[in-house]
């Protein structure tokens, strides 16, 4: 059988189909973009994802309330703190749990240092995917700075597991508090760096600076969310707007793309967000770490998690944006619905309208600056 | 506004096509008929003073007791920062809710997952396959009534388990299929041909072990 999406490029012109991907190192993990080009111009990309489909929303519903928090590490283990969180946050509400003060700032804490990974991680491939591969190789030696630090707090490096429904598993370890605070140090000045090394570099400004423009509305009416959104130049963050958890105690900026080098919501204001955020990042795991509440680091939570009937909706701001966990209970031990809303997944939903007219290779630009992340579109 | 306000005014150009607000059980909804669903995310979207420009979740739940698959729509405006929860009840034989891919484009993707993993069709959706699993792949998943299908395309869902002696702790499902196998198998080859180097001149009668495949 011919496939759908074979069949509607075709319609569609289709004079010379491109498989960029599955396998693709740029495409940020296993995705297919179907490319109709004309020359070097694309007529249009359209995406095709699922390959890495686990089904975890069904998994959900076998495993109980508890037990899914390691799985909702899979939905997005680049940054897999925020899912621990956002499940973990929509669970609290049905329950109407109260979390301990300390077990909130310690979230923040691990989920800022999170972030900062996160962005390491898609700053650096940006790079990479443009042409330029050192600054890659510094990026992940910061990242693996920040994992130690996280190991350090949690036993793992990438599929964390450390939030709890009701607080965290671990208390902060002895001496973690300076440790990270000397790595901050290090870190601020090392933006600076990046800055000049990357961000400014002639060509590499060139390659983004007015490319794959996605105005104010468009954005918004797809559904992009986080740096995609706030690139756009919409001032919006769930931390300040919505503040959850200890959020509302921190002083923070939330950069918006005001059209750094070329336009507002091209791919270099998206990506420069995203530089900026690290260093608010870092700013609030100071100011975490200077007031940490003493007290318990989880509350009293009863081993059977068993919910009344009804359901709740959780979000937090997570590295590629908002993610929600709308979960619905039906006054059993397992949930009777969890949904996984994603950034990624919307984020793929706008490529095919981006994508007319670009360059070829600014579809690896487009794809970049996006910051998708394959689990967390297919789940 | 708070959701009680917002549903007000709802009422107040809907009437009885909006239900009423549910009682809180920590987010409260409101049930909208199907066929106006499109109507009301329109006037939600345009409305001075509503402008719910965020179409911040569309996904379904399924209720097979009632019969019904919910479409749910969590929406939300970033200028006013409220938001509203709507449900359309379908019918589970030929759910069907009308698109509303018109109002936010967000909704393409996330129709077409709720098509994928529920059966939903949204009739005036202009791009409706499906998005996570093949073309051709049997049934809709996320419906409770969905059993996994043995094999697609001759690829077994289930694989046999190298660890055969800690079969057992593979679940039921497992192990039953395994059984079956193994049964349905003809006598491993193998098995006789062990102790064709021993020197014993009495000649093995049966092997003491019953054969268990080995991969």
């Amino acid at each position: 059988m011919e496939k759908l999406i074979l069949r509607k490029m075709k319609a569609g012109g289709g004079d010379m189909l491109l498989n960029f991907g599955p396998q693709h190192p740029s495409t940020h993990g296993v995705i297919n973009f179907l490319v109709d080009t004309d020359g070097e111009v694309m007529r249009r990309a359209i995406p095709e994802v699922g390959y890495l489909h686990r089904s975890i929303e069904k998994i959900a519903e076998q495993v109980g309330y508890p037990g899914f928090m390691p799985y909702t590490d899979r939905v997005d283990y680049v940054a897999a703190m925020f899912a621990n969180e956002g499940y973990a946050l929509a669970v609290e509400r049905l329950l109407k749990l109260e979390v301990p003060p300390r077990a909130q700032v310690l979230r923040a804490i691990s989920c800022e240092l999170c972030r900062i990974a996160s962005h390491l991680v898609s700053v650096g491939t940006m790079a990479t995917d443009i042409g330029a591969v050192t600054p890659l190789i510094h990026a992940i030696r910061e990242r693996e700075a920040v994992n130690d630090l996280i190991e350090a707090l949690c036993g793992a490096r990438l599929t964390y597991n450390y939030h709890r429904i009701g607080g965290v598993a671990y208390d902060l370890p002895s001496g973690w508090s300076d440790r990270v605070l000397r790595f901050l140090d290090h870190f601020d000045s090392l933006i600076q760096e990046w800055d000049r090394l990357i961000t400014f570099n002639e060509i590499y400004v060139k390659r983004l600076a007015g490319v794959a423009v996605i105005p104010r509305e468009m954005a918004v009416g797809y559904g992009l969310v986080g740096p995609n959104l706030r690139g756009s130049g919409v001032d919006w963050d769930l931390r300040r707007d919505v503040p959850y958890g200890a959020y509302r105690d921190f002083k923070f900026d939330v950069p918006v793309g005001t059209g750094y080098r070329g336009k507002v919501g091209d791919a270099f204001d998206r990506y420069y967000v995203r530089v900026l955020e690290m260093k608010e990042s870092s700013r609030i795991v100071r100011q975490a770490l200077e007031k940490v509440p003493g007290g318990e680091f989880m509350a009293k939570v009863s081993r059977k998690i068993k919910p009344e009937a009804g359901e709740a909706i959780g979000r937090v701001e997570s590295a590629r944006g908002e993610m929600a966990y709308y979960v619905v209970s039906d006054g059993t031990e397992k949930p009777w619905r969890v949904r996984a809303r994603t950034g990624s997944f919307l984020a793929m939903g706008i490529i095919e309208d981006v994508s007319p007219g670009l360059m070829v290779a600014d579809l690896v630009a487009l794809i970049a600056s996006l910051d998708v992340v394959a689990p967390e579109i297919d789940r | 506004m708070t959701p009680a306000e917002i549903h007000e005014r709802l009422r107040a150009r809907f009437g009885e096509a909006v239900g009423p607000l549910s009682e809180p059980k920590v987010d409260s909804f409101a049930v909208v008929k199907g066929e106006r669903i499109a109507e009301v995310c329109r006037f939600l979207r345009d409305e001075p003073g509503l402008e719910m420009d965020f179409c911040e979740d569309l996904t379904a739940v399924d209720w097979p007791k009632r019969n019904v698959i919910e479409v749910v729509y969590h929406l939300y405006s970033y200028r006013h920062r409220h938001g509203l929860v709507l449900k359309v009840e379908a019918d589970r034989a030929a759910p069907a809710v009308p698109s509303v891919e018109a109002v936010w484009k967000a909704a393409n993707w996330m129709e077409r997952e709720v098509y994928d993993l529920f059966g939903v069709a949204f009739p005036g959706h202009p791009d409706l396959r499906r998005v996570l699993l093949p073309d051709d792949w049997p049934g809709h998943p996320l419906r409770k009534d969905w059993t996994e299908a043995d094999e697609w395309h001759g690829i077994p869902v289930v694989r046999e388990n190298p660890l055969v002696e800690l079969r057992r702790l593979d679940g039921p499902k497992l192990a039953e299929w395994a059984r079956a196998r193994a049964a349905a198998a003809p006598p491993a080859p193998k098995a006789p041909a062990a102790p064709a180097a021993p020197k014993a001149p009495a000649a093995p009668a049966a092997p003491a072990a019953p054969a268990t495949p080995k991969t």
